[in-house]
């Protein structure tokens, strides 16, 4: 076993000493299609875990295709042309037919005027009828059962507002055969049931949002928040959208967006660079490159008022109040990881120390950035009320703690505490394959170098007491401000208390 | 485990002492055979492996230590677990043991509150925090190691001088009352609680569940008492993991906890344990969209020998992508997001055999008879060796991600010492899993699975099923407005 040399002491120096261990058992590659490869050798145990991450999150939707990221990575888990198919020649004639079919019944279904219904239920049957044929060629889930079969553990897949990424782990003796099966999934996708799976991911909209109260809550207020930018838009999609895109929808996303340039892939465990890179390159090479798809144009115009959206609801009240702040490329990244950090760390932090603690009107409280970071985004703070208060009574509360931010210096011990935690943390993020494989896929993807992972905590050093008034005057406004409040209806807090 | 890992005999022909091995490197199938490209990749040997072993300690006075020395990264975990828990709290006192960590640990010490302790360790990125679950509580740290020390003094503070002080009694009751009040806003865990309660009975107190008058029932007295009654070394098994020399740590923990007095063992509560009243229990809730549904009665203990058996089984029928549920009622029905489940194995009691899943409240009956044509379908019609292998390649597999790190190591060793289970146990659990055939799963899925003993526990909006409840069988409407405070 080996020992990575982390330093703990905060001298300036730590993060290159860090990174300087680190570069011992880090190769990165960008292969000759665009796509970067980070391999880290970890020989701890003879597995090994990856992340492959997508630059390509709900952000880089169109209205009308909104959920169609997140719709793209269930698909990402059908199979291929080889694997999830009885016969492929046949099944890629009839999901052609499901293509025509839908798009016939479709073009009919949205007719604003003319529309026959009696047309529409037959354009619908023979849609349905060309779904039932493509199907007999199936083999459910087969790629997820290889994966399984083999010794995946942790198979699983992520879309948010900027991102997708794709991750498990195996046995080491499976290296080639993960190489083979992560590139054919983005050589090779297949969309066959792709209509079934769309109301799978229907059924997680009414899980996430629809049937849950702080998730209708959070997107009524991020809607709110956001008149332009899409970071106003459910990562899952609107629900009209998710009833009518198509299978082609999927293909053209993934075209334009999955291309290798814009993918980084880190593997982190037992492996041998020098042999593992050759592998890799033979596998993934063989994606095409393809141009980088064109920057999102749209950005969040200066907001001029206070906004405020309050669901009246059946469950208990929830507090939340948002101000937008920059990406995180600008200087003052840090300082909103620091602020978030002192509002919100454990039972020392100010937001459970004032609320919680002291006042005891609210059962948590918290403040952080979302819902992304790769654009300007919000800095939120978000509280559960204690029993027997209102939503309502928890922002004079909270103003009160962001006046002091921005009116009074942090003490010493504050600052000091804060910024220790923050090495500390990275370190305990550093302590499994699947941890790495993440954090270091991130770092790569966000910087274009895995080392920022360390010099974000030298960033985090270099704050001061200045800065964070600075940025707390400049962000937390009036008029930058969005509020989303449930507040519990009358009869619903009648009814859902027994008499005695 | 004892785990001389070298390389594998089916490689080189010599003995072979760890069975478990064997399969993880030369697994019934090889993908060499096949006709698809993916079978065509060579798979080679696994490296071979050496797990680190904890060293075990036992002192005089009955505290059992397990020492993993890890020195990847400067740091250094540990964590008392200590007989006792919710299942032995008074059913007129529900709650006693969610409250008792949070007060203990916030509570602080006699010489230190639990503010200033908090003070402390966060200017060193330390952290102490107590926990319960059903049989036991907790009292877990992590720090950098030069901080150990520091920490160890305060935890054993903890353990022997706690005060408890009135202040954060009364600010954790509050805590649990917020919760309390907000139990009815999710339906997940609306539907976990209540089928727990009614599959388990309500008397039984692996489903109380704390109301506002309970949590107000209870006293420091009572928490103090609770403390006395179970801190004995001989009730606690003790692990710690980082980075240090096992020899000094030994000596450090002795000094720390060798002189505490040995005390009463923490006697094993009897349960009596009781299938639900079949049939089908209902819970309306009008702000959802979609239903939460969960099937239920006994499950089994892991001391039984057909626990290999059950563990294949859950595997194939409700475990992962390729289970019939996840195929079947979310792939081809197109009826769930998160389907699964199986027969539940607890270390010292019978589990639950639970299904449960969510789908549109508009196809709540149909969702119900998918999962029952997926329990006829397995009971009469059984599993297929297919279907069998897969699932046991599944788990024998990924088998080594059950120990690929010192913390997994020692948290199964430590709930092996803490049940009484041998140190070997996940060398049986292999060998056992291994030796399952399709008649063992049928066999076991016939005998544990019982149609008419279900309970179906529903949550959802009435008025926008598919069908009436009614259709299904004798339908209970459960009430579960929450008592006034």
């Amino acid at each position: 076993m080996r020992k990575l040399i982390l330093f703990l002491t905060l001298a300036a120096t730590a993060a290159a000493q860090d990174i300087a261990s680190f570069e011992k058992r880090i190769t990165v590659k960008t292969l000759p299609n665009g796509l970067t490869i980070v391999l880290m050798e970890r020989p701890e145990a003879p597995v090994f875990s990856f992340m492959t991450h997508v630059d390509a999150g709900s952000a880089q939707e169109n209205v009308g295709n909104t959920g169609l990221a997140h719709m793209f990575e269930h698909m990402a888990f059908k199979g291929t042309d080889t694997i999830g198919t009885r016969d492929y020649a046949a099944e890629s004639v009839a999901l052609k037919k499901v293509d025509a079919t839908y798009a016939a019944y479709q073009a009919e279904n949205e007719k604003v005027t003319e529309r026959d219904p009696a047309r529409v239920a037959l354009l619908e049957k023979a849609w349905q009828q060309a779904i039932a044929e493509a199907d007999q060629y199936v083999v459910d889930n087969e790629f997820g059962q290889i994966i399984e079969s083999q010794g995946g553990e942790g198979l699983n897949a992520s879309t948010n507002l900027d991102e997708t990424s794709y991750n498990y782990s195996l046995p080491e003796n499976r290296f080639e055969l993960w190489a083979y099966l992560e590139s054919e999934r983005f050589l090779h996708p297949v969309m066959r049931q792709f209509y079934k799976e769309r109301d799978v991911v229907y059924e997680e909209r009414r899980s996430r949002t629809d049937s849950n109260p702080q998730g209708r809550l959070l997107e009524q207020f991020l809607s709110a928040a956001y008149t332009a930018h899409p970071y106003g838009r459910p990562v899952t999609g609107w629900p009209s959208d998710l009833k009518a895109f198509s299978a082609v929808d999927a293909m053209n996303f993934f075209h334009k967006y999955y291309v290798p340039s814009d993918i980084v892939i880190t593997v982190v465990g037992d492996i041998k660079p020098a042999q593992a890179m050759p592998v890799i390159e033979k596998y993934f090479n063989r994606i095409a490159p393809a141009p980088a798809p064109e920057p999102l144009r749209t950005k969040e115009p200066p907001q001029k008022a206070l906004r405020t959206v309050v669901l009246h609801e059946q469950s208990q009240p929830v507090y939340i109040e948002g101000y937008h702040r920059p990406d995180y490329t600008d200087p003052d990244d840090a300082v909103y990881d620091l602020l978030s950090d002192l509002m919100s760390k454990g039972r020392t932090s100010r937001l459970y120390r004032a609320l919680v603690r002291d006042r005891k009107i609210a059962l948590s409280a918290e403040g952080g950035s979302f819902p992304g970071n790769k654009y300007p985004n919000l800095f939120f703070f978000f509280a559960l009320p204690a029993e027997g208060h209102t939503a309502q009574e928890l922002a004079g509360p909270i103003h009160e703690e962001i006046e002091k931010l921005k009116t009074q210096d942090v003490t010493d011990d504050e600052l000091r505490s804060v910024k220790v935690r923050a090495r500390a943390d990275l370190v305990r993020g550093l302590a499994d394959n699947e941890g790495l494989a993440l954090q270091l896929c991130q770092a790569q993807a966000r910087y274009g170098d895995w080392r920022e992972l360390f010099r974000q905590i030298d960033r985090i050093e270099k704050v001061t007491k200045a800065d964070i008034r600075r940025v707390a005057n400049a962000t937390f406004t009036k008029d930058n401000r969005t509020v989303g409040m449930i507040e519990t209806s009358k009869e619903a807090a009648a009814k859902g208390e027994q008499k005695q | 485990m004892t785990l001389p890992f070298s390389v594998p005999r089916c490689l080189r022909g010599e003995a072979f002492v760890l069975l478990f091995l064997f399969a993880l490197i030369c697994p019934a199938q090889q993908p060499t055979t096949g006709t698809k490209p993916w079978q065509k990749i060579p798979v080679p040997p696994l490296h071979t492996f050496h797990p680190r072993e904890p060293l075990r300690v036992e002192l005089p006075n009955g505290l059992v230590i397990l020492l993993m020395e890890d020195h990847e990264l400067p740091l250094i975990d540990g964590a008392l677990r200590i007989r006792g828990g919710s299942r032995e709290e008074p059913a007129a006192k529900a709650g006693m043991l969610d409250l008792y960590p949070d007060a203990w640990r916030t509570g602080g010490t006699k010489a230190r509150t639990g503010d200033q302790m908090d003070d402390q360790l966060e200017m060193k990125a330390a952290r102490i925090e107590a926990g319960s679950s059903q049989d036991s509580t907790s009292l877990s740290w992590s720090s950098l190691k030069e901080d150990f020390d520091f920490v160890l003094d305060e935890v054993v503070d903890l353990l022997r001088h706690p005060e408890f002080r009135q202040e954060k009694i009364d600010l954790a009751k509050e805590q649990m009352a917020g919760a309390i009040a907000r139990r009815n806003d999710d339906v997940d865990e609306i539907l976990r609680r209540e089928s727990t309660r009614i599959a388990y009975g309500p008397d039984n107190p692996y489903s109380h569940v704390p109301e506002f008058s309970t949590v107000a029932a209870i006293t420091r007295e009572d928490l103090l008492a609770w403390h006395q009654r179970t801190v004995s070394p001989n009730n606690i098994v003790l692990g710690v993991s980082g980075d240090f020399d096992p020899k000094i740590m030994e000596q450090k923990l002795r000094a720390a906890f060798g002189g505490m007095p040995k005390g009463k063992p923490f006697p094993k509560t009897e349960i009596t344990f009781r299938d639900p009243a079949p049939g089908v229990y209902f819970i309306e809730k009008e702000d959802v969209n979609q239903s939460g549904i969960a099937m239920l009665h006994l499950g089994i203990d892991r001391h039984n020998p057909d626990y290999f058996a059950i563990t294949v089984l859950n595997e194939l029928f409700g475990g992962g992508i390729s289970s019939r549920l996840f195929s079947n009622v979310r792939t081809k029905d197109a009826l769930a997001y998160s389907v699964g489940g199986g027969v539940g194995t607890a270390y010292d009691h019978l589990g639950l055999f639970r299904l449960s899943m969510s789908t549109r409240s508009g196809a709540t009956a149909k969702a119900i008879d998918a999962l029952n044509r997926e329990i006829a379908a397995l009971l009469k019609s059984g599993v297929t060796p297919v279907e069998v292998q897969t699932a046991k390649d599944s788990i024998l597999n990924s088998f080594i991600f059950a120990f690929d790190s010192s913390d997994k190591v020692l948290a199964e060793r430590m709930s092996y010492e803490f049940y009484g289970y041998p140190a070997n146990f996940l060398d049986q659990f292999r060998a056992g899993v291994e030796k399952v055939t399709a008649s063992d799963v049928d066999r076991v899925a016939r005998k544990y699975i019982h149609p008419d003993k279900i309970a179906v526990v529903v949550v959802g909006h009435a008025p926008d099923f598919d069908r009436p409840l009614a259709t299904l069988g004798k339908v209970k409407t459960i009430d579960i407005s929450i008592p006034k405070r």
